[in-house]
C-alpha cells in the first residue's frame, strides 16, 4: 500500500528478501549444515552425514542436554509460579507496592547476566546459604533470570484482561480465592503457556550467568558447546547447537499444545 | 528508582473495591518480593561490597584505583560502549527498513518472515557467532567462494575477530527487538492516512517521511534504548568470538572472576557495569512509559 508502482515494489521486495536471507536465514542454515558436514573447505560443505548428531546425542553431550532440560523445567516452573503470583498480587496491592514489585522483578533484565552470576557466586558461597558447587546455584541463576520475563509476560497479560469477568464474579459473591482459581487463572492460561515457553527457551540458551557458577557435575549444554568451540571442535559444536535448537523447538511446540487445549476449554 | 517507573494506570482499574482489606493485599505481595530480594538484589549488593575488599584482606579503595587505572579496563569500557552504540545504530537502520516493508508492502509469506524474526528472539546469541565462523571466517564458505572466483589465496574477508565481527553478529541478533515495537506502532497507524497522502500525490518517500516516521519515533526510541542496554550486557557473542581485540566489560568480568579468580577485581568491573546498565534501564523505562502513555496502547 506504500508503493504503487510495480517496478518499485519488485525492487524493494528483492532487497528485502536478500537482507532477510543473508541476515537471518543464512546463519541458521549454516549451523544446521555445519552440524551435518564432515568438512567444509570450499564454498559448500562436503561429506554430509549424521555422525556428529549421534555424537551430540551420546556421552557428555547427552548428559549436558539432560542437565539443560532439568534446569530449564525446574527453574522455569518455579519462575512461572512466583512470577504469576507476584504479578497478580501486585495488581491488587497499593500502587506504590505494585510499582516497587515491578521495578525489583525487572532488575535482572537490566543488569548483565554475568554480574548476576558473580553475585550469586559471592553471596551463596558460605553458610547458611551454601549453594556453590552444587546444581542448585545453576538452577537459582536461571530462576532469577527467567523470573523477570515470566513476571513481565503475566503482567502484560493482566493489563489486557477484561476486568468485567472478575467484577461479575465478585458481585455475585465469589470469594477472592474462587475468583482467582475459576476466573483469573483460566483467563491467563494462554499467557502462562506463552510465558512457560519463553522461560524454557531462555533457560536452554543461557550462558552468561551459568558460566560463572556451574560446578563440573552440572554442565548445561551451552557451557559444553562453548567448551567444544574452545577446543577447536566447531563442527561438533554446530551439531550440538542444532540439537539444542531442535529440543527447544520441540518443548515450545509441546507447551503450545497444552496452551491450546486450555484455551479451548 | 520507583519514582521513574510511572506507568499509565490501566483504564479498567478504576472501579476498585474500596472496602477490600488493604493489609491482606500487601501481605500477598511480600513473599515473592522477599524471594527476589534474596536471590537477585542481595547478590548484587554483595558484588558492590566485594569490590571494596583488598587482596591483602581488609577494606579500602585499593582495588578500585588499581582496576580503574588499568589499561585492560579502560580499553574494555570504551570498546563495550563503541560496540554497543554502533550495533544499536545498525539495528535501528536495519530494523526500520524491515519493519516498514513488513507493515506496508504486503507480500505472500510476510507472516512466515515475521515468525522467523520472532524465533531469533528466543535463540541463544552464541549461535550467531558460531554460524559466522563457518560463513565469514578466514576458512569459511564466503571466503572460499570469493577465492574460487578471484583465484587469490589470501582471505578477502577478515573481520570476524575484530569489533566489526561482533557488531555484525549483534546487529543480526538484536534487530528483532527493534522490529517488534515498530510493528506494534505501525499496526495502529490508520491505513487511510497513507492512502489519502498517496492519492494527494505524495511520493512514497514523502509518505514515509511525513506520515510513517513521525509515528515511528517513540517506538524507535524505546527499541533503540532496549537494544543499547542488551548490547552493553551481551556476553555470549563476545565470548564465542574469543579474540583478544574484542574483550568487553562482561567478558572481562568473567575472565577476572573465573579464569584468574580475582573476585574483588571482577566485582569492581561488575559494579561499574551494573551502574551503567541501571542508568540506561531507567532511561528506557521513562521512554517506554511515554510511548505507552502517548495515546495508542501497544500490542
Amino acid at each position: 500500500m506504500l508503493l504503487w508502482s510495480r517496478r518499485g515494489r519488485i525492487a524493494v521486495l528483492t532487497a528485502f528478501t536478500l537482507v532477510v536471507l543473508i541476515v537471518f536465514v543464512a546463519p541458521l542454515a549454516t549451523v544446521l549444515l555445519a552440524g551435518l558436514a564432515g568438512s567444509w573447505n570450499g564454498p559448500l560443505p562436503s561429506g554430509l552425514g549424521f555422525a556428529r548428531f549421534s555424537e551430540a546425542l551420546s556421552g557428555e553431550n547427552l548428559a549436558s542436554l539432560s542437565v539443560s532440560l532439568q534446569t530449564a523445567f525446574i527453574a522455569g516452573g518455579l519462575a512461572l509460579v512466583l512470577g504469576a503470583w507476584a504479578a497478580i498480587a501486585a495488581r491488587e496491592a497499593p500502587k506504590w507496592l505494585g510499582r516497587l514489585t515491578d521495578a525489583i522483578f525487572h532488575l535482572p533484565i537490566a543488569v548483565p547476566s554475568v554480574a548476576i552470576g558473580l553475585g550469586l557466586l559471592i553471596a551463596f558461597n558460605a553458610r547458611p546459604l551454601l549453594l556453590g558447587g552444587t546444581r542448585w546455584i545453576v538452577i537459582v541463576a536461571h530462576f532469577v533470570l527467567v523470573l523477570a520475563f515470566a513476571f513481565s509476560a503475566v503482567s502484560a497479560a493482566l493489563d489486557r484482561l477484561n476486568p468485567a469477568f472478575r467484577q461479575a464474579a465478585e458481585s455475585l459473591g465469589a470469594s477472592p480465592a474462587r475468583v482467582l482459581m475459576r476466573v483469573t487463572l483460566p483467563l491467563l492460561m494462554p499467557a502462562l503457556g506463552a510465558a512457560a515457553g519463553l522461560a524454557v527457551a531462555l533457560s536452554m540458551g543461557e550462558l552468561g550467568a551459568t558460566v560463572m557458577v556451574y560446578p563440573a557435575t552440572w554442565k548445561t549444554l551451552p557451557v559444553t558447546i562453548f567448551g567444544l568451540t574452545d577446543r577447536g571442535q566447531a563442527f561438533q559444536a554446530a551439531a550440538s547447537t542444532t540439537v539444542l535448537l531442535l529440543v527447544t523447538l520441540l518443548v515450545l511446540v509441546l507447551l503450545g499444545r497444552i496452551r491450546g487445549r486450555a484455551a479451548v476449554r | 528508582m520507583t519514582a521513574v517507573l510511572e506507568r499509565p494506570a490501566p483504564a479498567a482499574d478504576a472501579p476498585r473495591r474500596a472496602s477490600a482489606p488493604r493489609i491482606r493485599q500487601v501481605l500477598w505481595t511480600v513473599p515473592p518480593l522477599l524471594v527476589v530480594l534474596v536471590v537477585a538484589v542481595y547478590p548484587l549488593i554483595r558484588v558492590c561490597l566485594e569490590s571494596a575488599k583488598l587482596r591483602s584482606g581488609g577494606l579500602g579503595l585499593g582495588t578500585w584505583t588499581s582496576v580503574l587505572g588499568s589499561q585492560a579496563f579502560r580499553s574494555a569500557l570504551w570498546r563495550t560502549v563503541a560496540i554497543a552504540v554502533t550495533s544499536t545504530v545498525g539495528c535501528l537502520i536495519l530494523g526500520t527498513f524491515l519493519a516498514i516493508i513488513l507493515a506496508f508492502v504486503p507480500f505472500p509469506g510476510s507472516a512466515i518472515v515475521g515468525r522467523l524474526i520472532d524465533t531469533i528472539l528466543s535463540l541463544p546469541s552464541f549461535l550467531i557467532t558460531l554460524a559466522f565462523t563457518f560463513l565469514y571466517g578466514t576458512a569459511g564458505a564466503v571466503n572460499a567462494l570469493i577465492s574460487s572466483i578471484s583465484g587469490s589465496t589470501s582471505p578477502a574477508l577478515n573481520f570476524l575477530y575484530t569489533p566489526a565481527g561482533v557488531i555484525a553478529a549483534e546487529i543480526t541478533f538484536f534487530t528483532p527487538f527493534v522490529i517488534r515495537p515498530l510493528l506494534a506502532a505501525f499496526a495502529v497507524l490508520p491505513r487511510a492516512q497513507l492512502d489519502v497522502a498517496a492519492s494527494l500525490g505524495a511520493s512514497p518517500l514523502r509518505v514515509l517521511r511525513s506520515v510513517i516516521m513521525p509515528e515511528a519515533w517513540p517506538a524507535l526510541m524505546a527499541g533503540g534504548s532496549l537494544v543499547l542496554l542488551l548490547t552493553l550486557n551481551e556476553f555470549g557473542i563476545v565470548l564465542f568470538t574469543g579474540a583478544k581485540g574484542v574483550i568487553t566489560l562482561p567478558v572481562l568480568i568473567y575472565t577476572r572472576g573465573i579464569v584468574t579468580f580475582d573476585l574483588p577485581g571482577a566485582a569492581v568491573i561488575a559494579t561499574v557495569q551494573i551502574v551503567l546498565s541501571l542508568v540506561l534501564y531507567i532511561a528506557y523505562r521513562m521512554i517506554f512509559a511515554r510511548v505507552t502513555a502517548g495515546g495508542s496502547r501497544e500490542e
